[in-house]
């Protein structure tokens, strides 16, 4: 069905994982609200957590958007870390209060942080008592974001799975899609999908609380993001099985996940082409583009989203990069399978972190670029590497063929930056870098 | 439990960061799960550090609770000081590692350290940002600085600078310069560039300059009394503010070599004729303590403003900043309520707000200019360029910094003379702001839960002065009501014909608006239902005085 390029000799997924067990330099769960808030529109989320926490969303937000957005956090107090009893009855009226004040809010969202699991302070009594007051109308559901459980994109896979037990039953043969992608981008894979003939696609999350998927013994679903290990066990739970496929990064990791789902559903080749053509053609030039500056670059991953193993696969095949490291802060080797085996044998895949050793190992690799953190970039810039900041690739839409280009291109900027600048860093304005 | 949307300060254990980052071989260990270390883009990206700041994270996770954390830090102890060498280190807790109770103090003096280990207990669910700051460099001065001989020449420290400070580092360098001009040497300036060796040498000066109580007030306090240093208390910010400190340092030293003022803009600056649209110009303050007080006495005796209201964040100076409004004439606000702080700020309705980062934001959305005088920081506020707010340069960048957000004289009365023309646009606002011009406010308020923002949008259209007023001839009339944002809402008001509008279009965009709401206010006092030109004119005879 798919002409895709030829199948490495040998792919990475029998690679050895170096497990690392270190100093970690990674955000928590916490900081998926910044995405999630958006793409739930009638949605609050209620971190209860500390004065930390709430720096945390605001730092990773940048900038403050909206005078009142749809998330927040109530902040524990030295009184409510006192009595237990005291901290619920806190958080009760905190929550009517919101609730009187949003009456556009139909899902609350109550977010464990590391402080309120240290105190065992139960959030899901506590949702499950506050949906008794303020159901049906509001449905209060509750999850881990904390730093001690959850690393960063881990938070929205927790959010997710947290909703699946709620979502309606069904007996119908539908498909699900897993992921919270821009309504733009998913508008695309919903047009792709029906193109071929598939017609009954729902999304988790749905756009608001009316809109979320049913799930049942038939239903079929794909995840759009690698990070959702504990949303397709959720899923696997109510009966629903999981479509097999690379994530739909670049032309290849597209057409192979629009394939798997063809597959499935008795598309025929001619129609698949018919209907994929076109946006490939697309694809493949805009890489193409991209891929000129790009071949033959190194690149090394530090841990951070969970994508770069679907990113080191679109790199490495489409846009003809050598990939020194590729570092996750979680492998989750099952739905990570297919992007593995694709990716051609050679770079070291590391799992957790130990941010001081890697730096040794990044610095001495000197990769042409490095993709890292916020609180890495420029330490490593003034070493003189090249850097790409992992959280725009959670915050841009990438996925799908028409983005194809714009994601090769996240990497390419940052060199063509080095190219067209004609400085050299003048010793006085910069501190030695260590 | 209190619902927090944006702060203004973070964590105390982000205070303490700011000192080690600003200072140089020292080392935080910080017990803290791993997604504390967002802390470090603060450092990386908004103040654009070429280095790590010098923290090591224990990062333990929920698997470790309960068996070894306590191992963890003391392993994340031992590998910091063996790969950095610093020459001492600070050990603490964040929020989640106070819970766990570790103690990392007492686990670090175990270990049998040969630096100096200080521990730092910052209460994280009680105190605040700033609290860290200044707890944090007192520990490391009353661990480090011992009385000893004083230097020979006149010296003194200069002491509160931090990293991610509101222009700390243009303010260093001005201050020192102007107090070498006055012959006090500098003997430390701290924490900012200073190492924990240096801080052993405190004692050597004669007395502690205090630029940031804020972040040194505790180690200022302990100094004056085991030291016997005195402190200087004028923040040197303006003009008077900084004769003031020079007459303060005078009188500590008895040095009487004044530096050259030569150099000082603002007075002229703000004497000449086309800074004459500045009077009367309606301000709201809000801040740290420290740069609101001082920028009251700027923004009125320097600028020739009015202070419509004022406040800040920090509560640790609640009692200062109270006696400024009453000062001043307003209640002062002391909140870290954000929302509060945006509804003050609406019901003052002023023609500029002088804030922070947040009030920036609430401008943006209510279309009143800011301009930016106090942490929380961002990118924006550490610019290339040397850019002081204290001393003498400092008062002429403040002079910049505060007419750029308005309209410039000049630029008024030609707006007004040419709003005739037909390729004129009313609406373009500030040629310099683009950027800046106000939006529509409903697209800025996605939530329903901010109610009528769009009085303030015509407010802002209204970027007036008396004085332009008069100039320009146009059809304006003063009320005596200050607050007349409330006459145009409902549905209760007046309906305007059509040549009454017409008329109504001839005035000046910025004074348009207060025009409409004294002539609706004048009909609804007198009953009239349909607003003509007349009653435009009756109106207008009626606010004149
Ligand atoms: S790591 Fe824990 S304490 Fe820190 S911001 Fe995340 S949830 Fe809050
Ligand atoms: S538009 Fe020109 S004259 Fe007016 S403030 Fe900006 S730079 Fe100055």
């Amino acid at each position: 069905m798919n002409d895709l390029a030829p199948l490495p000799n040998r792919g990475c997924q029998d690679t050895p994982v170096l497990k690392e067990r270190g100093q970690r330099e990674v955000f928590c769960g916490l900081t998926g609200i910044i995405w999630l808030h958006r793409k739930m529109q009638d949605a609050f989320f209620l971190v209860v957590g500390s004065r930390t926490c709430a720096h945390l969303l605001q730092s990773a937000a940048g900038v403050m958007i909206f005078a009142e957005p749809r998330f927040g956090t109530a902040i524990l107090e030295e009184k409510d870390l006192a009595g237990m009893a005291d901290a619920n009855e806190e958080l009760d009226r905190e929550v009517d209060r919101l609730l009187s004040r949003r009456p556009d809010i139909r899902q609350l969202f109550l977010v464990g942080s590391c402080p309120s699991e240290v105190i065992k302070l139960d959030l899901e009594r506590a949702a499950q008592r506050l949906t008794g007051i303020h159901g049906p109308r509001v449905r209060v559901l509750n999850y881990s974001g904390s730093g001690i459980e959850t690393t960063f994109t881990q938070g929205e896979d927790a959010c997710l799975s947290a909703m699946v037990p709620s979502l309606p039953d069904t007996d119908a043969q539908n498909l699900v899609l897993v992921g919270s992608l821009p309504d733009v981008v998913e508008d695309q894979a919903i047009s792709l999908l029906e193109r071929l003939g598939i017609s009954d696609v729902q999304v988790l999350p749905g756009r608001d609380a009316a809109h979320d998927p049913a799930v049942g013994p038939n239903t079929r679903y794909a995840l759009l993001q690698p990070f959702l290990g504990d949303t397709a066990q959720a899923l696997e739970r109510r009966g629903a099985t999981r479509i097999d496929a690379p994530f739909p990064f670049g032309d290849e990791g597209t057409t192979a996940w629009l394939a798997a789902i063809a597959a499935l559903y008795g598309v025929s080749r001619e129609t698949f082409e018919a209907v994929t053509a076109g946006p490939r053609a697309r694809a493949r030039k805009a890489i193409a583009v991209q891929a000129e500056k790009l071949r033959g670059k190194s690149i090394f991953f530090f841990p951070d989203s969970q994508l770069e193993v679907p990113l080191a696969r679109f790199l490495t095949r489409e846009c003809g990069m050598e990939a020194v490291e590729i570092g996750t802060p979680f492998l989750h080797k099952g739905l990570a399978a297919a992007d593995l085996a694709l990716i051609p044998e050679g770079p070291t895949i590391s799992e957790g972190q130990d941010v001081d050793l890697q730096l040794d190992r990044c610095i001495a690799a000197r990769p042409d670029i490095t993709v890292c953190g916020l609180g890495l970039a420029n330490p490593l810039e003034a070493r003189g590497l090249t850097t790409k900041w992992a959280i725009e690739l959670v915050f841009t839409p990438v996925h799908f063929y028409e983005q194809a280009g714009d994601l090769a291109g996240l990497f390419s900027r940052p060199l063509d930056r080095k190219r067209v600048l004609r400085l050299h860093p003048n010793a006085s304005a910069q501190e030695a870098p260590a | 439990m209190k619902l927090t949307v944006w702060t203004y300060e973070g964590p105390p254990h982000v205070g303490a960061m700011r000192v080690a980052t600003g200072m140089k071989g020292l080392h935080y260990v910080l017990h803290a799960p791993q997604g504390d270390t967002y802390a470090d883009l603060l450092f990386t990206m908004i103040e654009r550090r070429n280095k790590r700041p010098p923290v090591t994270y224990t990062t333990f996770q929920a698997q470790d609770l309960g068996s070894d954390t306590a191992d963890i830090f003391k392993q994340a102890c031992r590998d910091a000081v063996a790969r950095f060498q610093p020459q001492a280190i600070i050990v603490g807790a964040s929020c989640t590692a106070e819970l766990i109770q570790d103690d990392p103090g007492g686990l670090a003096e175990t270990m049998g350290l040969d630096i100096p280990v200080v521990a730092l207990e910052l209460p994280s669910y009680s105190r605040k940002e700033n609290f860290g700051t200044d707890e944090t460099f007192f520990q490391l001065v009353r661990h480090l600085a011992r009385p000893m001989e004083r230097s020979e020449a006149i010296s003194c420290n200069i002491i509160g600078p931090t990293g991610l400070g509101f222009r700390h580092r243009d303010d260093v360098a001005e201050i020192a310069n102007l107090l070498r001009e006055m012959g006090v040497a500098i003997n430390v300036i701290a924490p900012m560039d200073a190492t924990p060796m240096d801080l052993t040498r405190l004692g050597a000066a004669h007395f502690n300059v205090v630029l940031y109580p804020e972040h040194a007030d505790a180690a200022a306090r302990w100094m004056e009394r085991n030291l016997d240093q005195p402190r200087t208390k004028t923040i040197p910010l303006g003009v008077g503010a900084t004769r003031d400190f020079i007459a303060e340092v005078q009188a500590i030293t008895g040095l009487t070599t004044a530096p050259d003022e030569r150099r000082l803009r603002l007075p002229w600056w703000s004497a000449s004729v086309d800074s004459t649209y500045l009077t009367g110009k309606r301000v709201f303050l809000f801040g740290d303590a420290t740069h609101v007080k001082a920028m009251a006495r700027v923004a009125r005796d320097e600028m020739g403003f009015e202070v419509a209201g004022l406040g800040c964040y920090n509560r640790e100076f609640a009692r200062d900043i109270r006696a400024l409004g009453k000062e001043y004439g307003v209640e002062a606000l002391i909140t870290d309520d954000y929302l509060e702080v945006e509804r003050a700020i609406e019901e003052a309705a002023p023609e500029m707000i002088l804030g922070t980062q947040m009030e920036r934001h609430i401008g943006k959305r209510l279309g009143i200019p800011c301009a930016v005088i106090s942490a929380p920081v961002h990118v924006q506020d550490f610019p290339a360029r040397y850019s002081p707010v204290m001393g003498f340069e400092g008062a002429n960048v403040l002079f910049d910094t505060l007419v750029h957000p308005l309209v410039m004289g000049l630029e008024e009365h030609l707006l007004a003379m040419f709003r005739e023309d037909f390729e004129f646009n009313d609406e373009a606002g500030p040629s310099h702001h683009g950027g800046h011009a106000p939006r529509p406010v409903e697209q800025a308020h996605p939530t329903p839960a901010v109610s009528e923002p769009q009085h303030v949008a015509d407010l802002a259209r209204e970027a007036t002065s008396e004085a332009v007023q008069a100039a320009s001839g146009a059809l304006v009339v003063s009320a005596p009501d200050a607050t007349p944002i409330a006459a145009n809402s409902g549905s209760d008001v007046a309906v305007w014909l059509a040549d009454a509008e017409k008329e109504l279009k001839k005035i000046p965009f910025f004074v348009r608006g207060k025009a409409k709401r004294n002539t609706e206010k004048y009909a609804a006092e007198k009953g009239v239902t349909e607003i003509s030109v007349d009653t435009l004119y009756e109106a207008k005879a009626h606010y004149a005085r």
